[in-house]
């Protein structure tokens, strides 16, 4: 799938969250503030699979609230269709809520468990006010229901009788009930186990090509992104580190966040594990709350060169091969070589 | 090679509840020699915890029905008393858990931890015991030891915290380290650090280790030998190379196509494993994978196949699956070159009912009782 002559449906700009610290009792004063999202640019494509990857607190799950305006941004633009979204009221924002739809990781905690399947898929059609006949109803929820690989005869069951596999499942048909334009799938897999996920993935890959749905992926297993992505941006600390497609990601990495992360990711072949030189990456991530200065990444980046990562921002710009990435001394393909052993160099 | 370090023979747990016996582990073997690593595999429900916590004497609860045997050393230690086992936990077998934030008390300094895990086993001063917690922390990378002894675990961040908690299980110079899912929580940065941290200490400390995950990526990089469980069995055994190279049964085909991997082509197809796992207190006939196997024949669901050698250059490879091995051979070269099920399955002969002479009907149940 060619991705380069798609036209954006989402251009972000400049996007920032920062969440306050507040501090005192009664009058509480800010002291602070976790800078979860601090200044993103990206485009989402009509159409595409883009994957957001990045360790806890690098703030992908923030940017998926903020595209979708779950949350309110502190500075920058969000474009859905070319017209800004970041400042949108409630009820300005309703009408877009049908065109963008999100899917959350823990099929547990996102289901209403008083609520029977049929009526927790059927309710974006009440809400939207999009058919208000409840045969007609039943008849479109248990249409998706059959879309998405439910059984339709269990329309009455409650969540707690289904497994996790098929609880997803769920979460999927009611965020394709009113055909959205885009869905924002945050960690779909991650709390399934390795048989069901494969056919959660699968179903979502069937249903992008079916529906022509735009996805925005968001996962920290790397192997499940490139698998599933066209596009893949790395998130470091509320930045991006880096922006590609995935063949060129994973063959080419050129930002030695992207590097690291790679390397870590244990390979499921003796042999091949063995063999490599993992590269681990010392130390945990340093806190949003005072990031790094310049490059965040200089604390734990092993081409440091001091006097220069630690005092000048690096932008994202155009690496060998076509990545974008944001870093004065990306790798070399001799270094990839060395240090991600699934690379195809 | 001299006694193993653990033999487990036969094993099976079933707990009694209102809807059922509930059979959790259900007749099921293995060594661990010392100083080595064995991985334990499977999806959630297939029995690898229940395994593993039995052997710490975590599941005598009073529903609970535990048959067969645990050796440890030459000694019995399903029939050992609660305070013997009080010594053995913690003390020669520790385990680490997945969730370091449940594990440690949030209301107790870290320090004060580690000191009582080892004074419960040792008789040392407060003084040594500290110095102990100390040096223990320093081993496992803490930074500032001597400082952050004295830190809650709030205040570590989660890949900290399990370090914390894989010093307090090895504070004690245990001789085995059982590691229930121990980086399943973490970033795969912090996963590399854990791994790498597990490996290195066993090295220098000749602990053997049960890693129990149900990511093959993980047992492919630490372990020696790996058993693939599913509904409270093991379905195959052998070393880590043969499992992942020249692997025999079926589900264990279905978890290793069914993961996308970074070694592979990115549009090569994922091959989910249809339907789910059974209920462990009605489990399917005959071989409990014939549900979901797609090369099932009518006599796999009447026989339950026994864990037999499958007979190539890996002496401990076992597999408990009614296809003759040639055909699972073809079968997997099939599947390997990418083809699916469906497709391996037109181009190998299924044979019609052949079956192994020891496959005799034994249920569940019975060779739990053996």
């Amino acid at each position: 799938m060619s991705t380069t002559m798609r036209e954006p449906l989402v251009q972000v700009r400049g996007l920032k969250k920062h969440f306050p610290i507040r501090s005192g009792f009664l009058i509480q004063r800010d002291v602070g503030a976790v800078r979860a999202v601090d200044g993103v640019d990206f485009d989402v494509l009509r159409g595409e699979t883009l994957g957001l990857v990045g360790e806890s607190g690098c703030g992908k799950s923030t940017t998926a609230r903020l595209i979708t305006r779950l949350l309110e941004p502190t500075a920058g633009s969000i474009s859905w269709e070319g017209r800004d979204i970041a400042g949108l009221s409630r009820r300005e924002l309703k009408p877009l809520r049908r065109e963008m739809q999100m899917i959350f990781q823990d099929p547990y905690s996102s289901l209403n468990p008083r609520k029977t399947v049929g009526t927790i898929i059927g309710e974006p059609f009440v809400i939207h006010r999009v058919e208000s006949n409840e045969d007609r109803r039943r008849r479109l929820v248990q249409d998706l229901m059959e879309q998405v690989g439910l059984n339709p005869e269990h329309y009455n069951r409650l969540p707690h009788q289904f497994s996790g596999g098929q609880r997803q499942r769920i979460g999927v048909a009611r965020a394709i009930a009113l055909k959205p334009k885009m869905i924002v799938a945050d960690e779909p897999v991650s709390a399934l186990d390795v048989s069901i996920q494969a056919q959660i993935l699968n179903l979502l890959r069937d249903l992008q090509r079916d529906l022509g749905l735009t996805i925005v992926f968001i996962a920290h297993d790397l192997s499940v992104v490139r698998h599933t992505c066209d596009r893949v941006a790395v998130m470091y600390l509320g930045k991006i580190v880096e922006l590609a497609s995935s063949d060129e990601l994973y063959a080419h990495p050129r930002h030695p966040y992207t590097g690291a992360l790679l390397s870590a990711v244990p390979v499921p072949d003796p042999r091949l594990a063995r063999n490599k030189a993992r590269q681990v990456l010392g130390g945990d991530v340093p806190s949003p709350t005072n990031p790094p200065s310049a490059c965040r990444f200089h604390t734990r980046c092993q081409k440091f060169v001091e006097g220069h990562c630690d005092v000048e921002e690096p932008l994202l710009e155009v690496k060998d091969g076509g990545n974008v990435a944001a870093c004065h001394y990306p790798l070399t393909d001799e270094e990839i070589a060395r240090r991600v052993p699934t690379a195809a160099a | 090679m001299s006694e193993p370090l653990l033999e487990v023979k036969d094993l099976a747990v079933h707990f009694e509840t209102e809807d059922g016996v509930v059979q959790a582990v259900d007749g099921i073997s293995y060594t661990v020699e010392r100083g080595k690593t064995l991985g334990i595999v499977g999806e959630s429900g297939s029995g690898k915890s229940v395994s593993s916590m039995t052997v710490m004497g975590l599941t005598r609860a009073g529903n609970a029905r535990i048959s067969g045997s645990i050796t440890f050393e030459g000694r019995d230690l399903l029939n050992a008393s609660d305070a013997d086992m009080r010594k053995v936990r913690g003390g020669e077998v520790a385990m680490i858990f997945q969730d370091p934030l449940s594990s440690l008390h949030p209301f107790y300094k870290i320090g004060d931890q580690l000191i009582e895990a080892h004074r419960s086993h040792n008789d040392v001063s407060k003084a040594k015991a500290r110095d102990r917690a100390v040096e223990m922390l320093g081993l496992v990378g803490l930074p500032d030891p001597r400082r952050r002894i004295d830190s809650y675990p709030h205040e570590f961040s989660g890949g900290m915290r399990q370090r914390v908690m894989i010093a307090m299980a090895l504070i004690n110079d245990p001789k085995l380290l059982i590691a229930d899912e121990p980086t399943t929580a973490l970033d795969v940065t912090v996963q590399a650090q854990i791994l790498e941290l597990i490996q290195k200490l066993q090295a220098e400390l000749d602990t053997a280790v049960v890693m129990i995950t149900h990511d093959l990526g993980v047992v492919a990089e630490v372990t020696e030998e790996i058993a693939v469980m599913y509904a409270g069995r093991i379905v195959e055994y052998g070393k880590s190379d043969t499992i992942f190279a020249a692997p025999e049964h079926p589900y264990t085909w279905g978890l290793l196509k069914s993961i996308p991997r970074l070694d592979t082509p990115r549009d090569q197809e994922l091959v989910p494993i249809f339907g789910r796992p059974p209920s462990l207190i009605n489990k399917p006939s005959g071989c409990s994978f014939h549900p979901r196997c797609p090369y099932v024949r009518e006599a796999h669901k009447k026989v339950d196949p026994a864990l037999e050698p499958a007979g190539d250059a890996d002496r401990t490879h076992k597999v408990a699956c009614l296809l003759p091995s040639e055909t699972r051979r073809s079968l997997w070269a099939g599947l390997r070159a990418g083809d699916t099920p469906a497709e391996v399955l037109q181009e190998v002969e299924i044979p019609a009912e052949k079956l192994s002479p020891s496959a005799e009907g034994p249920t569940g149940e019975e060779v739990a009782g053996q």
